[in-house]
């Protein structure tokens, strides 16, 4: 009898150590695929990463040689206009939904923000194609930058919320008990304390709509040259990799693999800048 | 003297308090400009294929003939093997995370788990047509076959490029998703729970799947669900491996086609307006189905986390 009973401890205590292995397991196949991409991304586009690469424009088919400096370019200018679009109102509703309005509609409002976040991308390339390139006839940077902009709206919207709610009371309350109009404790005294936590979310924004292709495919369209006019197609990053993967030659390939390195540093490079500034607002929770 | 100055003027905060309630009422208009630019755009292909453009599976636009059965069918079938892949590795992940794993290694963990969530889809597409298919035709899909080639999902010629490695591909994309929702879903299971399913002498794993999986189920649910929703609309990655075919097909090993692919493959080529209008119409599919999917996700996941309602301000 006691012998049974020690016998069913032991399997319960095989039992949990191999569901334990196996949750090991699958957290190392979960962290595999960003191993493999790392890898594979030095191998193949460390050797055509050069000076090159930053300062020429791509090469017309055939020849080799040639670089992406204006889909970098046109990646910035494209993160630009959409930050013109995607800040301002992301920071303000958050403002919005962290300061006012009742706790019932906010709630709405926050769950509207989240399921926006989990539309396709694409979708929104679809629906800037009918509202701008359809209507003024033609690709423009104008509308990649609307587009991204859309994204980020969301986005900010939620990261702003949050880090406006970490403000303690008692900052609001003091400059209030001053006799500063509210307006102005929200600007300058609980938007100045949370900045560091905005900025970050709009970091995050940028790095999470940096490496977005799809609704750039039909607004942006891309260029193999440089764009002088925001009303004319651009390059992006994103899209001269997808060009160069899906063709069917071996040095363009090479290059799609020296951009998408470039891009993913870029995007490591932001997130690195985010960890840091939130490091230094919550020391704690490090 | 105090007594006699001016009341403040309000108009500012009146200003500002508008201001920002209209940046935040933008994301309900977003929602309704989506809806309305998508019906508007398809508005004639629905009128002309009406339900059939759901039912039927001729893609033909020198014919003008469209039915977007296959993409639907593409849709479905690659989110469920991705969601078949994701699931358990993500769940099982999350459990190390918050219930057995040593403490030095979680935030590292952590932190490579977001990394892989900001590799770009395109990115991840590169990998999978030089990197991933080539492996894959080479070893995985030749035992596949040998082991399980009975099956009707295991037959025919292996190209690499199949409905079989979009799943794959789209497994990798969503795996970071459901694993940090889990994992919040997780940590927010009271201790007591632990403590009590500890105290009847449980193992860690007895405690893990009493205390605190079933605690969690439904929670768990919703980020499954809000992996779903992403997998649904996922587009660069699978437009790349997928084969961009559009076939109904029990075999896995054909390329297959989904209806974000067709939209980032066939909307710069869309030369009548019946065939934009088409491409229109399957984006307000896909966009219709991501909505109701990300809705059941949000409703799930709000019953479980606790959403901040506690007020900066009353």
């Amino acid at each position: 009898m006691l012998s049974k009973r020690q016998d069913q401890h032991t399997w319960r205590k095989i039992k949990s150590a191999l569901v334990s292995a196996g949750t090991f397991l699958s957290a190392l196949l979960v962290i595999a695929p960003l191993g493999l991409v790392f890898f594979h991304l030095l191998v193949n586009g460390a050797s055509s990463i050069n000076w090159d690469f930053f300062t020429q424009l791509p090469k017309p088919v055939g020849a080799l040689g040639g670089g992406m400096v204006n889909a970098i370019v046109g990646t910035l200018e494209l993160l630009a206009l959409a930050s013109i679009i995607g800040v301002p109102i992301g920071v303000l509703g958050g403002v919005y939904l962290a300061e006012y309005g009742s706790a019932r509609g906010n709630s709405m409002l926050r769950f509207i923000a989240d399921v926006l976040n989990g539309v396709p991308s694409i979708t929104w390339g679809v629906v800037v194609y009918g509202l701008v390139v359809l209507r003024f006839k033609g690709f423009s940077a104008y509308a990649g930058g609307l587009a991204l902009g859309l994204i980020m709206i969301p986005l900010i919207l939620r990261t702003t919320e949050e880090v406006i709610l970490l403000v303690p009371n008692g900052h609001r309350e003091a400059a209030l008990a001053l006799g500063i109009a509210r307006w102005k404790t929200i600007v300058h005294v609980v938007m100045k304390t949370a900045s560091k936590g905005i900025i970050t979310g709009i970091l995050i924004a940028l790095a999470r709509i940096g490496g977005e292709t799809a609704p750039l495919l039909f607004t942006a369209f891309g260029n193999r040259f440089w764009n002088h006019d925001l009303s004319q197609p651009i390059a992006a990053l994103p899209l001269q990799i997808f060009t160069y993967a899906i063709s069917p030659y071996d040095d363009w390939h090479r290059q799609a693999w020296a951009g998408a390195l470039v891009l993913v540093i870029g995007i490591f490079c932001v997130n690195v800048l985010v960890r840091i500034l939130t490091r230094e607002r919550a020391p704690s929770t490090a | 003297m105090p007594a006699r100055m001016a009341p403040p003027s309000r108009f500012g905060d009146k200003a500002f308090e508008w201001l920002t309630l209209g940046m935040a009422l933008v994301v309900i208009l977003l929602v309704f400009l989506i809806g309305w630019q998508l019906a508007r755009g398809s508005s004639a292909a629905i009128q002309k294929f009406g339900f059939r453009f759901l039912t039927t599976s001729t893609w033909d636009p020198v014919a003008e003939q469209f039915g977007a059965l296959p993409f639907i069918y593409g849709t479905l079938v690659s989110s469920l093997i991705a969601l078949l892949i994701a699931m358990p590795l993500s769940i099982g992940t999350a459990v190390y995370l918050t219930e057995l794993a040593p403490r030095w290694i979680r935030q590292p963990l952590i932190s490579l788990i977001e990394m892989l969530a900001a590799i770009p889809s395109v990115i991840l597409g590169l990998w999978g047509i030089f990197v991933m298919i080539p492996w894959l035709r080479n070893y995985p899909f030749p035992l596949l076959k040998r082991f399980f080639g009975w099956t009707p999902f295991f037959t025919g010629p292996i190209y690499g490029t199949s409905m079989l490695a979009g799943g794959i591909i789209i497994a990798i994309m969503i795996l970071p998703i459901i694993t940090s929702v889990s994992r919040e879903i997780l940590r927010s299971v009271p201790n007591l729970q632990r403590e009590a399913a500890y105290a009847l002498g449980a193992t860690r794993w007895e405690v893990t799947r009493i205390a605190v999986l079933s605690y969690a189920k439904k929670g768990l649910f919703g980020a499954v669900i809000l992996g779903l929703g992403r997998a649904l609309g996922e587009t660069m990655a699978v437009t790349m491996v997928i084969g961009n075919t559009p076939q109904i097909a029990a075999s896995l090993f054909k390329p297959g086609y989904t209806l974000a692919s067709v939209i980032a493959n066939e909307f710069t080529e869309a030369t009548t307006d019946v065939y934009l209008q088409a491409l229109f119409e399957i984006g307000l599919v896909l966009f219709g189905v991501t909505i109701l999917v990300n809705l059941l996700a949000q409703l799930l996941l709000r019953t479980m986390t606790r959403t901040s309602t506690t007020r900066a301000v009353q």
